[in-house]
């Protein structure tokens, strides 16, 4: 046993049982104490080994195969003929990387600003990385299922305990949304074993299928993923969980967790049902621009933060599945790939930029306590260098050329255009109302007099809150600047992707 | 060479950086002098350039800096195309900006945000430098977003009051619907050529315009025509062309430093830069030549007459930069891309200078900015005086001065256009627009220049009292302006225009070629001159700035009589043709109102009343009904059991 060849086994059991230890070492029922502050360093030490031991992911990952790497191949439980089967490709890789890049930096933002049950908080967000990273790594029908419906615990308890006012009818909307979204999953699952005889994700790949199977299979996926992503009309759950969950909650949910989704269709539903998936396409990508436009309005209007970044959200993730269902549309060799790519590279800078407002608004709750866009004003005054932060956010999630927020709108852009003009012209509406909407909270927050004295007392950031957003800034300007690597790193699989998807699986019957 | 052009780029925004995050640390002072003597290095870089392409006919360069991105074949790249067009563009760019740069010593020097000031300022010297150097269409959608983004920061940059802050929002918004347009027009290129490379993609021009693409089903466009609208449309954003000129006039509430270089000298001009650059493209559609060319002469002559009725002293010389925009894209659409560059140049000289002098004005009133307050200044500031002389006699096109010969060579070739023989009506617009222009340009400049300087000393005793010439670092801009502002034009009309300046780096097709045709009689800058004067242009000049003197100077009550005779003209100009009512009871208001519509009736009754807690409230009741029936009473049960086993065996048997 050998570090790279078990290294995604690390990188889920690691902050596994570092959150183990860390609900072991306790906070002892006071987050001053000595103990709790010991538990803090175990929790962030281990965060930061997951995330070095990631970077092998990088360093070791061959661009040039589409092929699944760093592959574990173990029986599990034989009666089910399920394995503990993982592995990575060029879709995967990126998203385990932006998991456990994200992750120590919601420990870190935690650090200070958590004061009830602090042991409880740290490990479950640890452990949610550890499942989280399964998910994206796991190859077998039944591994994948069980680390999918995992992840909602520690998520379900993270804003059902440390969440606002709302907590319970927001926890258990996001809970019932989303498991009742993934039994159809399992359904599929299920239909798929008996007739290959295993839970094998590739089995699931070659096995012929009729149109009308397909068709279901896609239903069962689309179920659970639409939610995940999530896609309207089935998005009314993420506003409430966000409005509600603590800020690390928010973090990972719309860093993270929404990913799921994305991550959903271009794993499952179009490598496994093509046909089925081109069939739907067209509503897919109805469904995807009326996220940009209808939900670009809809946030336009919001009095509170959180929620204006939600519907930011929901409204950005339109273009990750506009990106992938676009390439039926678009004549192979000519910008099919792109699409995908823009959509891969759209997931990942929506992680780090909306991850990084989240943070912006949770350092000012945690000063103001009010997340109205009504009870600020002038912050410009008050916190100078948290406001070039925010600013620079703000312009990438406008999507800014220079910021990752350019990169995917860009490719998906120019690809939809390919496809078809009106495509192109209601996504690019997004440059408008992504403006209009993120420029006018900063606006009303940021810039003006400073409009009371809880502005007026307003300090700016401290060491730690500097540390985290610096690091995502980092981030968020290199993707931005040179989204090469990124891109190289998903080019392969994506081009086998696209090969998958223009497949049929009919001729097989 | 290669060295050159990357230390020309990076020397202001590693300036820009080191001003902004260190900005304590080296204080006021450290950050003017860094950013002086770095976008002062890019300056004396980019003569050299020029020099080497123009005097010892070095070769162009069009290469790649590094891959941003590979994906599907498209190369997406950052790279610099240098050839003339460019390197006269860097030259103009980076010494405006280094003149603004001096300047703001002065102008900012009680301000508290002084680092950021010039951090902003050389971030933008970076930004603009980008957006011309490009050789691909990425990295001009990047420096065209960078300057718009410069341009937000530095129209809010005092961000307390409600104005600016107003103003900067809208000029970003009103720009994003430009963008929109130039980003779908980018679309559009890699669709028919799968690349962003300007070579490759001029190369296939041919091929783009003998295709069509059907953009409302059944009607087939050229695809050309669409791909060049579409790009316009980001051009009339950035470059303030009716109907997305709106947030021109309202971006005076940045500083002024930055309405001279960024609002008047040169990220203004990028759509103008733009156009010509993609002149390749645009010679192959007639349809969008004709459009560019209606819009500029709309806003040459529209946005003129507003000038006439504004009282504030920037927003007189903002007007008169919307109109002089649309002289330039008036000369884009006659395919002279030549002289609208060279009216480009000109204007950033002369009218920098002017927004420079008026910030003069400013800072000596202290910070008073209504011409009706002042009067008679002329006394107190020689050097503003004869400086904003030579500028507004630039601007007008008072023979031999620079704005002369841009403008009179833009209107002659107006007048002898192909649009003369093809289409009569887009003809007589453009070319009587240019020329009543040159009426209302010569009437709005003198007539502030008469309110300003001359005539009856308006303002109070205690404004009066420390009225004096402003120091050197602003007054020693100004100089440095007015020269280039009196001369230029004198010393380069003839190779800019008729010498072949440009070569490979504008093309025009033989038919268009109005500028070949003009050289064919020119015989040098002296007899242009003599030619003009022969030309309706130049008395027309002389007619509006008499009319000026004589309305403000010798007859001073006469203005208010014609207000209140003429008064639904002057509502219709005061309130600026109602274009901003339009936009911001329009469709900023209808935006809200949609946005509020479909998150109360759609997201919060239909989809979240409706569905979500209806199916959960119906499953509630459904559970509350049910609960009725285990009543724990035995009787009940069996009771039931009763009726069941009834049905059961009603069933079987009636089977």
């Amino acid at each position: 046993m050998s570090l790279t060849e078990n290294l995604l086994s690390v990188l889920i059991w690691l902050p596994i049982f570092g959150g183990a230890a860390v609900l072991f070492i306790g906070d002892g029922g006071d987050a001053a104490s000595g103990r709790a502050r010991q538990m803090r360093w175990v929790a962030l030490a281990t965060s930061l080994l997951t995330f070095l031991l990631s970077l092998n992911l990088y360093t070791g990952f061959d661009t040039a195969t589409a092929a699944m790497q760093f592959v574990e191949r173990f029986d599990w439980i034989d009666a089910l003929d399920a394995d503990y089967y993982l592995g990575i490709d060029g879709i995967s890789a990126p998203l385990i990387l932006l998991t456990t890049f994200i992750t120590p930096l919601v420990v870190i933002a935690g650090w200070d600003a958590i004061k009830s049950r602090p042991a409880q908080y740290f490990a479950a967000f640890l452990i949610l990385e550890g499942l989280m990273n399964g998910v994206f790594s796991a190859l077998d029908g039944v591994l994948f299922y069980v680390l999918w419906e995992a992840m909602l615990v520690p998520m379900f308890l993270i804003i059902g305990v440390w969440g606002g006012e709302r907590r319970i009818y927001a926890t258990i909307k996001f809970f019932l949304y989303t498991f009742l979204g993934s039994v159809l999953m399992l359904v599929a699952f299920i239909y798929l074993y008996t007739k290959t005889g295993t839970y094998d994700f590739f089995s699931f790949m070659d096995v012929p299928l009729s149109m009308l199977e397909q068709q279901l299979i896609f239903i069962a996926f689309l179920v659970a993923f639409a939610v995940k992503v999530p896609m309207w009309p089935v998005h009314t759950w993420l506003p409430d969980a966000h409005v509600e969950a603590p800020t690390g909650g928010s973090v990972i949910l719309a860093a993270i967790m929404l990913k799921m989704g994305g991550y959903g269709f271009v794993r499952l539903s179009l490598p496994m049902v093509p046909d089925g998936s081109e069939y739907f396409a067209g509503m897919m990508i109805a469904l995807s621009l009326v996220a940009v436009v209808y939900i670009g309005f809809v946030a336009l209007m919001q009095k509170d933060m959180k929620k204006l970044i939600a519907y930011s959200s929901i409204a950005h993730m339109g273009f990750v599945t506009l990106g992938f269902f676009l390439v039926w549309s678009i004549a192979r060799g000519s910008g099919a790939e792109l699409g995908m790519t823009g959509g891969m590279v759209q997931m990942i800078s929506h992680g780090l930029v909306s991850g990084a407002l989240f943070l912006c608004v949770g350092v000012l709750y945690d000063r103001v306590h009010s997340r109205q866009i009504a009870d600020y004003g002038g912050v410009a005054n008050t916190m100078p260098i948290f406001v070039f932060f925010l600013l620079l956010f703000a312009m990438a999630n406008a999507g800014l050329p220079g910021t990752s927020g350019f990169v995917g709108e860009f490719m998906v852009i120019i690809a939809s255009f390919k496809a078809n003009f009106w495509y192109a012209f209601l996504a690019a509406t997004t440059l408008v109302l992504g403006a209009a909407y993120t420029l006018w909270m900063v606006k009303r927050v940021v810039y003006g007099d400073v409009a009371n004295d809880k502005v007026a007392a307003l300090s700016d950031l401290g060491r730690r809150e500097f540390f985290v957003l610096g690091v995502l800034a980092l981030a968020v300007l290199l993707v931005g600047l040179w989204p090469a690597p990124l891109v190289e790193m998903m080019s392969a699989t994506v081009a086998q992707l696209v090969e998958q998807a223009a497949s049929t699986k009919l001729s097989g019957l | 060479m290669e060295n050159i052009h990357l230390t020309i780029v990076l020397a202001p925004l590693a300036a820009a950086i080191v001003a902004g995050l260190f900005g304590k640390q080296i204080g006021r002072a450290g950050a003017h002098w860094i950013t002086i003597v770095a976008v002062g290095l890019s300056f004396v870089l980019s003569l050299l350039v020029l020099k080497d392409i123009w005097f010892d006919g070095g070769e162009v360069y069009n290469y790649s800096v590094y891959t941003w991105a590979v994906s599907d074949g498209l190369r997406m790249e950052v790279g610099f195309l240098v050839d003339r067009l460019t390197a006269l563009m860097m030259v103009v760019v980076t010494f405006v900006s280094w003149m603004v740069h001096i300047y703001t010593i002065g102008y900012m020097h009680e301000d508290p945000g002084y680092q950021r000031f010039f951090s902003y300022i050389s971030l933008f010297t970076f930004s603009m430098l980008m957006l011309v150097m490009s050789n691909n269409f990425l990295q001009l959608f990047f420096g065209w977003e960078a300057v718009g983004l410069v341009s937000y920061l530095l129209i809010g940059f005092w961000f307390k009051r409600e104005t600016a802050i107003f103003a900067n929002l809208k000029a970003f918004l009103v720009n994003r619907v430009g963008d929109f347009g130039f980003i779908l027009g980018i679309a559009g290129v890699v669709m028919f050529t799968n690349s962003l490379d300007y070579a490759t993609v001029f190369a296939s021009g041919e091929a783009i315009a003998s295709q069509q693409i059907e953009v409302i089903g059944g009607n087939p466009w050229n695809a050309m025509t669409v791909i060049c609208i579409l790009l316009f449309i980001g051009a009339m954003g950035k470059s303030a062309q009716a109907p997305l000129h709106v947030w021109l006039p309202d971006s005076m509430e940045g500083p002024t430093p930055i309405s001279a270089l960024i609002h008047a000298a040169t990220m203004v001009t990028a759509g103008i830069f733009m156009v010509a650059r993609m002149s390749p493209l645009y010679e192959l559609s007639e349809t969008a030549l004709a459009v560019v060319l209606t819009i500029g002469a709309i806003t040459a002559f529209f946005m003129g007459l507003l000038g006439v009725v504004q009282n504030d002293i920037k927003r007189v010389v903002a007007y008169s930069t919307l109109s002089q925009l649309g002289y330039m894209t008036v000369a884009l659409g006659v395919s002279a891309y030549s002289a609208a560059i060279f009216h480009l140049m000109t204007h950033a000289f002369f009218k920098a200078l002017l927004f420079l002098a008026a910030g003069s004005v400013i800072v000596a009133m202290h910070h008073e900015q209504d011409i009706r307050k002042m009067g008679g200044i002329r006394r107190y500031m020689p050097i503003t005086y004869w400086t904003s002389l030579i500028g507004s006699l630039a601007l007008i096109g008072f023979p031999g001065s620079a704005g002369f010969f841009s403008k009179d060579a833009l209107i002659e070739a107006v007048k002898y256009s192909h649009w003369a023989e093809t289409d009569q009506l887009v003809y007589w617009i453009a070319y009587l627009s240019v020329l009543l222009g040159v009426f209302v340009t010569a009437l709005y400049s003198f007539r502030m220049f008469f309110l300003v300087f001359h005539g009856e000393e308006r303002m109070d005793a205690e404004a009066k009292s420390h009225l004096h010439e402003t120091p050197w670092v602003v007054t020693g801009p100004l100089i440095l302006l007015a020269i280039p502002s009196a001369i230029i034009g004198w010393f380069t009309i003839g190779p800019v225009l008729f010498g072949d300046f440009f070569g490979d780096s504008i093309q025009v097709s033989a038919a268009h070629d109005v500028l070949a045709r003009l050289g064919e009689t020119f015989t040098g800058s002296a007899g242009f001159i003599v030619h003009a004067l022969q030309g309706p242009a130049v008395y027309l000049a002389f007619a509006g700035a008499i009319t000026a003197w004589y309305l403000y100077l010798k007859r001073p009550e006469l203005p208010g009589v014609l207000r209140d005779k003429l008064s639904g003209l002057y509502e219709l100009l005061d309130r600026k043709y109602y274009f901003d009512d339009l936009y911001i009871n329009g469709f900023a208001a209808w935006g809200r109102r949609i946005g509020r519509l479909l998150w109360s009736k759609g997201d919060e009754f239909l989809i979240d009343g409706l569905l979500v807690n209806g199916t959960a409230n119906t499953v509630g009741r459904l559970a509350g009904v049910l609960r009725r029936v285990q009543t724990g009473y035995l009787y009940h049960y069996a009771f039931a059991m009763f009726i069941g086993i009834t049905l059961i065996l009603a069933w079987l048997l009636w089977s």
